[in-house]
């Protein structure tokens, strides 16, 4: 039999126990450790800490497993690890923190998400988001309308860990989903026999801008129209210096509170949070408040044989939106006006007007007034929740039977109004956009596992299940002027995907030393025609623990040496549209109406598809190399890998005359990743009141496109992507054979004998005497050809502190900013206006957009600081009774780049007026007891 | 739960039950029409699921707005001041196979096509039979089918115009998602749309019979007179009077003269006696960037009154060079009054493109009535786009008598209609020794600006390309350089030729 008790706030303990009894002892955080009896009355046991604890079993898809026994590339993340300081969105607790996972903030906004790529892309049309499952529930991560990203709606302080599944064989239990790799994300919970502990943290912060995009003063402003402009244009200049950025933003003091409650009654494991955010932009106008709620329990029943663990998440979002198009005003509108006119017309704000004292349609608007004037709103409200079952059999206890049931619920409202009086929308009489999303996913999996130890040495794991997963979507958008007179648009839409899985998993363990692991998982998705419904994805993985043999085994160099060699076949069910296969008639909305006779007719729209729409199909194959050195006090791993994405989605054009549209998605085209990932960690200093860990990776990735149509004309160019400002429909990148995903096609610029470039001037490649299309060339790309996380972490005492390092090398930007405010003709604002350039016009002297010159082309590496946080143990306090920690963090503490605008880390690579990222001082204090 | 997977869209109806409905061939219908100006199923616009054209900017990827650029930009007619990628290359005519518009029409005309065909495929005799289509139903959609006859022939007509015909042809008899098509050739297609508008001469509504903006019998004669007026500059030989032909049917049809010349582009034109066909805009139910937003907002700029033409902005795009406004005597409008030139602050001589203010700006489309009333949308005009007039028939005729083929004494008469409206009197009436050929053309420039038959003009004179006639940007220079004869018609574009393993380019590209 079993018994237990708990130790006093000192640590003593009294139990009654057989004298041959072995004694467990156990605490969170702790290594558990076993002590015979021995006829003993008294016996003093000091449990060593164990930051790894959490990690040892990992969380995989359909199950868990000892992290030694992985075949897979996984890593691995727990609060410990996390990054610190005001963080509103899952995503960036782990940024810069795994090998080969890069996280690229989206901008300042308040909640604004990362785009994440683990691995690189594997796709060019389809999503290359990866698959996030959160407590067993595979998230629908599309957008939530109203949220500024829908991770957003997750709280991180509810997160335990991330598992982050890299490789074929780790993902491919996740079959059509995992090309992109997964993200599992374990909430935190109770355990067993824990005492009540009540957790209170708050923090404030406080955000500045780091840095303004470089424009002309008012004066320097004046000096240029003088010299440069026409009389009217010289006439139209203003009198005041206003610095317009330094007017739309602010410094941005941001909340954030959280109350848990963790402990055990009786069988029943509990957690219960609650939390509130609150989080103001840069961007004055902007932002997020958060309520936000969990529960977890995790009773077990049936004499433990069975488990249940149920989870429920809510939160509940008020975002208010700045009108982000005041950043690119304040960049451009002309520094010589003053904010306010001085009348009552347009709010009051200072506006461009034609003759008539109308707004010129086509200048630049007042920026406060684009902030001032619009008001946006949302509300949105998501739950997320499951309830897994597992019971082990009590007749056949090697059997488990695994049942999970959840959903993922969100429902937002948004509301959006300028007023009539509004510049902006001053001939639509203002703007009164309501709409509203629905969505409601829900999901089923059942698997059984069968867990068996064959002989001494070899032990068999499988795993066999069904997941249905249906995932339901409906918006509803009316948009009329202010007064509600009219109606300027009425979009409802609604769609529904379902996908069906059948799923197994096998792990043959041979005497600890060679592990195997093969999985297979077949996936019906309803986007597809019944023809080409069905995937089916197989993995195989095979470890070799090589520290195990005996020759390593008594090595006092080597802890653990574990060779990986994994393949896998993994899908991209997420094509963007629910029915591309399906021949359809779309009606239009009362807008787009067509007159016959005196009749509007809503018209009917024959759309183009394609029947033979499928999968996107990755091969991965992965060689890993994990290994520890004891004396040494280094552990790491090294990853190779290479994924082959072939029946490709991309939209090509389709024969002219053959289908109901000019472009398609169709599968044509084949990409290749392959990369190096290197992961170290170092314990430097270990004493008992001073440590020092040091936490090093770097990713290696390279993307080529290796085929993109059907028929691999050597002629075709390829994809133009990457729209930029300046000319509508003016595109900067290319998807092209040979090349990365996204290269810049740009021309190439000539320079004069004292190094400027010639306005025009380009270098013809192809003599044909003209400068066409045809001469532009494909010029880098703004995936990082590497990429690097460096982190530190010290104790001392009571002290602790630490900082995350994060560079991006080889990574390319577009430089939009300077390629449209940087010409003469750019002061010269449309119709009768005038609006600021940067300095660069003096410079180049541009008089027209060079827009596709190379001149812009920057090359975009950085090594920037993320975060830097300090903390202090103030132990107990209230008498005992409490424990107390105090921190500090700075957020984007410095960066180090070449690159001449404000921020080299752009998504996408096409720099222009992009929400800054804020520099964020946090304090915090956290309380538990 | 397998069954799951057989999800139905909600918002869409599958092609296995839209006709369910009787209605429905006549929104199919619309959509057709729509084809010509609108740009998707959102108006203004809307995301990738709703434009009808992908990879392009929805305003942009309008037929009638394409049309006007390759028919316009490339002539005396106009210059516009933007440099979105590959736009000053039209003007400068030195386009290659890779240029956006180029790749936007012909995207347009074949996206028209094939809607077309589909139409026509689902309005088969025995598709109506089958699905028990009768009575007056069934009377109106053999219309609509013969309808979009006439817009698949019009849409062809331009393949044959602006692409000299070798482009990839298909019918109803090919279904969607089929092989990449043969390549066909100018004769073949000449032909073809020469056979395909006289069959369905039965089949249309009596001219001046049908529903406003729908084509009838007139439409289609109209565009057999253009046919046949360009059938000698496009190779297949001398059929000027079969032009005087179908113009003179038109004429006879009962149109009259619109009173005003002016009128005739104001946001009440859909009352005019003198439109054939126009392209229907409507500014709060019919909503594009392209279309006629496009030709009332892009012309007007520098000091121009937004509001005395309904707008809320110009767009400070379009101006017209100045070989064209020497084509007026008067260029002060006080005489002729087509020459609706705005000239306050803007300069004759065009020394940029970019600049807007080089030369004369001229806002002949108006989002105003004929009673100085504005329009129902200040972004949006409800200005209709003529696309067949009655001037035009009367000039169709004139040039085919001056070049031999019609009564020259009728074709003096109806030029001197033209003339006398825009003079106000017989001030600027001809003699019959002054109707010569190369009279038309400058007449019919004068008359018809910016309505989109100048380049075709030209080509008809030989004076598109070559050196013969220059004017300003004409060949990238300044005062004008002499272009090569292969600019007469454009390349096909490169993605087609990807697409389509079928297609040899256009001689010279």
């Amino acid at each position: 039999t079993t018994r237990g008790t708990q130790t006093d706030a000192d640590g003593n303990f009294k139990i009654a126990a057989p004298s041959s009894a072995t004694l467990v002892f156990s605490f969170v955080g702790m290594t558990s450790q076993e002590v015979a009896i021995n006829n003993r009355t008294q016996l003093s046991v000091t449990l060593q800490n164990d930051n790894k604890q959490l990690a040892e079993v990992v969380v995989i898809g359909y199950g868990t497993q000892r992290k030694k026994d992985l075949t897979g590339s996984i890593a691995s993340i727990t609060t410990a690890d996390f990054n610190k300081g005001n963080i509103a969105t899952p995503d960036q607790l782990v940024a810069g923190k795994v090998a080969g996972v890069q996280i690229t903030p989206n901008g300042g906004a308040p909640g604004a998400g990362s785009t994440i790529r683990i691995r690189g892309g594997a796709s060019l049309n389809a999503s290359n988001d990866p698959l996030i499952v959160i407590d067993g529930v595979p998230l629908d991560n599309t957008t939530i309308n109203g949220a500024a990203n829908p991770l957003s709606l997750i709280n991180p302080n509810d997160i335990e860990s991330f598992n982050i599944l890299k490789d074929a064989s780790a993902t491919a239990i996740y079959g059509s989903r995992a090309s992109n790799g997964v993200i599992m994300i374990t909430t935190k919970k109770g355990k067993k026999g824990d005492v009540m502990r009540v957790n209170l943290s708050t923090q404030a912060s406080v955000g500045l801008k780091t840095g303004l995009v470089d424009v002309l003063s008012g004066d320097d402003f004046r000096a240029l129209v003088n010299k440069y402009g026409t009389a009217t244009q010289k006439t139209l200049l203003g009198k005041t210096n206003t610095d317009w950025q330094n007017e739309v933003y602010r410094a941005a003091v941001s909340t954030d509170n959280n109350l848990s409650i963790t402990g055990a009654f009786k069988n029943t494991p509990y957690r219960v949070s609650v939390g509130y955010t609150n989080q103001n932009g840069i961007l004055k106008t902007s932002n997020m408040g958060r309520t936000s709620a969990s529960v977890g329990l995790t009773p077990m029943l049936l004499d433990n044989h069975l488990k249940i663990d149920i989870n429920v998440k809510a939160a509940s979002i008020k975002n208010k939106f700045a009108n982000q198009g005041a950043i690119g005003a304040a960049a451009s509108f002309d520094p010589t006006q003053p904010v306010y006119s001085g009348t009552e017309a347009y709010g009051g704000y200072y506006e461009w007007v034609n003759a008539d004292g109308k707004p010129n349609t086509i200048a630049t608007r007042n920026p406060l007034g684009l902030l001032n004037l619009t008001d946006d709103r949302a509300t949105v409200n998501r739950s997320i929740g499951n309830a897994q079952f597992d019971y082990k059999f009590h007749f056949l206890p090697e059997l488990h039977a695994n049942l999970n049931v959840g959903y993922d619920v969100s429902r937002s409202d948004g509301k959006k109004v300028i007023p009539a009086l509004a510049a902006s929308n001053f001939s639509n009489g203002g703007e009164k956009t309501v709409y509203t999303q629905d969505r409601t996913n829900k999901l089923l999996d059942f698997y059984l596992n069968y867990v068996k130890d064959l002989t001494k040495d070899t032990r068999l794991d499988l795993m066999a299940g069904y997941s249905y997963q249906d995932f339901m979507n409906s918006t509803t958008t009316i948009t009329k002027d202010e007064a509600e007179t009219k109606t300027l648009n009425d979009s409802p839409y609604k769609t529904q995907n379902t996908l069906v899985s059948f799923f197994g998993r096998a792990n043959l363990n041979v005497q600890d030393r060679y592990l195997l692991t093969l999985t297979l998982r077949r996936d019906g998705s309803s986007r597809f025609a019944k023809e080409n419904r069905w995937g089916t994805f197989p993995s195989a993985a095979f470890a070799w623990k090589i520290s195990e043999m005996d020759f390593l085994k008594s090595s006092s160099v080597i802890s653990d040496l574990k060779l990986r060699v994994g393949y896998g076949v993994t899908g991209q069910q997420d094509v963007g549209q629910n029915f591309a296969y399906l021949a359809r008639y779309t009606p239009s909305t009362a807008t787009a109406q067509q007159l016959l006779g005196t009749t509007y007719y809503n018209t009917l729209r024959a759309e183009g598809y394609n029947a033979n729409i499928k999968w996107e199909q990755t091969v991965t194959q992965n060689v890993g190399l994990d290994f520890a050195f004891k004396k040494a006090r280094l552990s790491g791993s090294i990853d190779y890998y290479m994924k082959n994405t072939s029946d490709l989605l991309n939209v090509v054009p389709v024969a002219a005359g053959t289908n109901l549209t000019n472009e398609i998605l169709s599968n044509v085209g084949s990409i290749e990743n392959k990369g190096l990932e290197l992961l170290l960690n170092h314990n430097t200093i270990s004493r008992e009141d001073f440590t020092l860990d040091l936490g090093f990776n770097a990713t290696y990735n390279e993307n080529k496109i290796t085929k993109l149509t059907s028929a691999n004309d050597p002629n075709y160019k390829g994809v133009l992507v990457g729209g930029i400002s300046g000319g509508v429909g003016s595109t900067i990148q290319i998807h092209s054979v040979g090349y990365p995903a996204s290269s810049f096609f740009v021309a190439q610029q000539v320079y004069d004998a004292s190094g400027k470039p010639v306005e025009g001037v380009y270098v013809d490649k192809n003599g044909d005497g003209k400068i066409t299309v045809d001469d532009y060339y494909h010029y880098k790309s703004p995936a990082p050809r590497v990429f690097i996380g460096f982190n530190a972490q010290a104790t001392y005492k009571k002290l602790s502190a630490g900082f995350v390092l994060r560079g991006n090398f080889g990574n390319y930007v577009y430089n939009n900013i300077l390629s449209t405010n940087g010409v003469l003709q750019a002061f010269q604002g449309a119709n009768n206006s005038l609006g600021n350039v940067v300095p660069n016009v003096l410079t180049t002297l541009f008089a027209t957009p060079q827009y596709f010159s190379d001149y812009y082309m920057q090359n975009g590496s950085f090594l920037r600081m993320d975060n830097a946080f300090a903390g202090y143990d103030l132990g107990k306090i209230f008498g005992g009774k409490s424990t107390a920690r105090l921190s500090a963090t700075v957020q984007n503490v410095f960066v180090i780049t070449k690159y001449t605008g404000l921020n080299p880390e752009v998504s996408g690579g096409i720099d222009n007026n992009i929400y800054p990222i804020p520099r964020t001082f946090t304090l915090g204090l956290n309380i538990g007891f | 739960c397998i069954k799951d997977l057989d999800r139905k869209p909600f918002n869409e109806v599958t092609s296995a039950t839209v006709y369910n409905d009787p209605a429905a061939y006549k929104q199919v219908a619309a959509k057709l029409y729509a084809g010509m100006m609108l740009t998707g199923q959102q108006g203004p616009a809307g995301d990738d699921r709703t434009k009808d054209i992908k990879g392009m900017d929805e305003g942009f990827s309008s037929y009638l707005r394409n049309y006007w650029y390759l028919q316009v930009l490339p002539t005396d007619e106009a210059v516009i001041a933007w440099s979105d990628a590959g736009l000053p290359e039209i003007n400068y005519m030195k386009w290659s196979s890779n240029n956006a518009f180029i790749r936007g029409f012909y995207n347009r005309v074949f996206y028209q096509i094939a809607s077309c065909n589909e139409f026509i495929r689902e309005t088969s005799d025995a598709k109506l039979n089958e699905r028990g289509v009768s009575g007056t139903i069934l009377t109106e959609t053999k219309a609509l089918r013969a309808e979009a006859r006439f817009l698949r022939a019009l849409s062809y007509w331009h393949a044959l115009d602006l692409f000299g015909g070798n482009v990839p042809f298909v019918t109803e008899n090919d279904a969607v998602g089929s092989a990449p098509p043969k390549q066909t050739n100018a004769k073949s297609l000449f032909e073809y749309i020469e056979s395909e508008l006289k069959a369905i001469d039965g089949e249309l509504v009596d001219a001046r019979k049908n529903e406003y903006a729908r084509a009838d019998k007139a439409a289609a004669w109209m565009l057999l007179a253009k046919l046949y007026l360009n059938a000698e500059a496009q190779g297949q030989g001398n059929r000027y009077a079969d032009a005087a032909t179908y113009a003179k049917k038109v004429i006879d049809a009962g149109y009259s003269l619109q009173t005003k010349y002016e009128d005739l582009f104001k946001a009440d034109n859909n009352t005019s006696t003198e439109v054939i066909w126009a392209l229907a805009a409507d500014g709060t139910r019919s909503q594009t960037w392209g279309g006629m937003t496009f030709l009332c907002h892009a012309p007007v700029g520098g000091s121009m009154p937004a509001s005395a033409y309904g707008i809320d902005g110009g767009w400070g795009g379009v101006r017209v060079t100045p070989s064209f406004v020497k084509l007026f005597a008067d260029p002060t409008g006080k005489t002729d009054k087509r020459a609706m030139f705005y000239t306050d602050g803007q300069k004759l001589e065009i020394n940029e493109l970019s600049t807007f203010t080089d030369g004369y700006a001229m806002p002949k489309f108006k989002n105003v009535t004929s009673a100085g009333k504005v329009g129902s949308n200040l972004t949006h005009p409800d200005t209709d786009f003529p696309m067949f007039r009655l001037a035009d028939a009367y000039l169709i005729y004139a040039e085919a008598a001056s070049r031999g083929a019609g009564d020259k004494t009728l074709a003096l008469d109806y030029v001197n209609k033209i003339r006398a409206r825009a003079y106000g009197s017989a001030a600027g009436n001809i003699t019959s020794s002054e109707l010569t050929p190369d009279f038309v053309l400058a007449e019919r420039a004068r008359e018809l600006s910016w309505e989109g038959s100048r380049r075709t003009d030209l080509i008809r004179y030989g004076k598109f390309t070559g050196a013969s006639y220059l004017w300003a940007w004409k060949g990238g220079v300044k005062d004008g350089a002499g272009v090569q004869d292969y600019l007469k018609i454009f390349p096909l574009p490169s993605t087609d030729l990807t697409a389509n393993p079928n297609l040899v380019q256009n001689t010279g590209y």
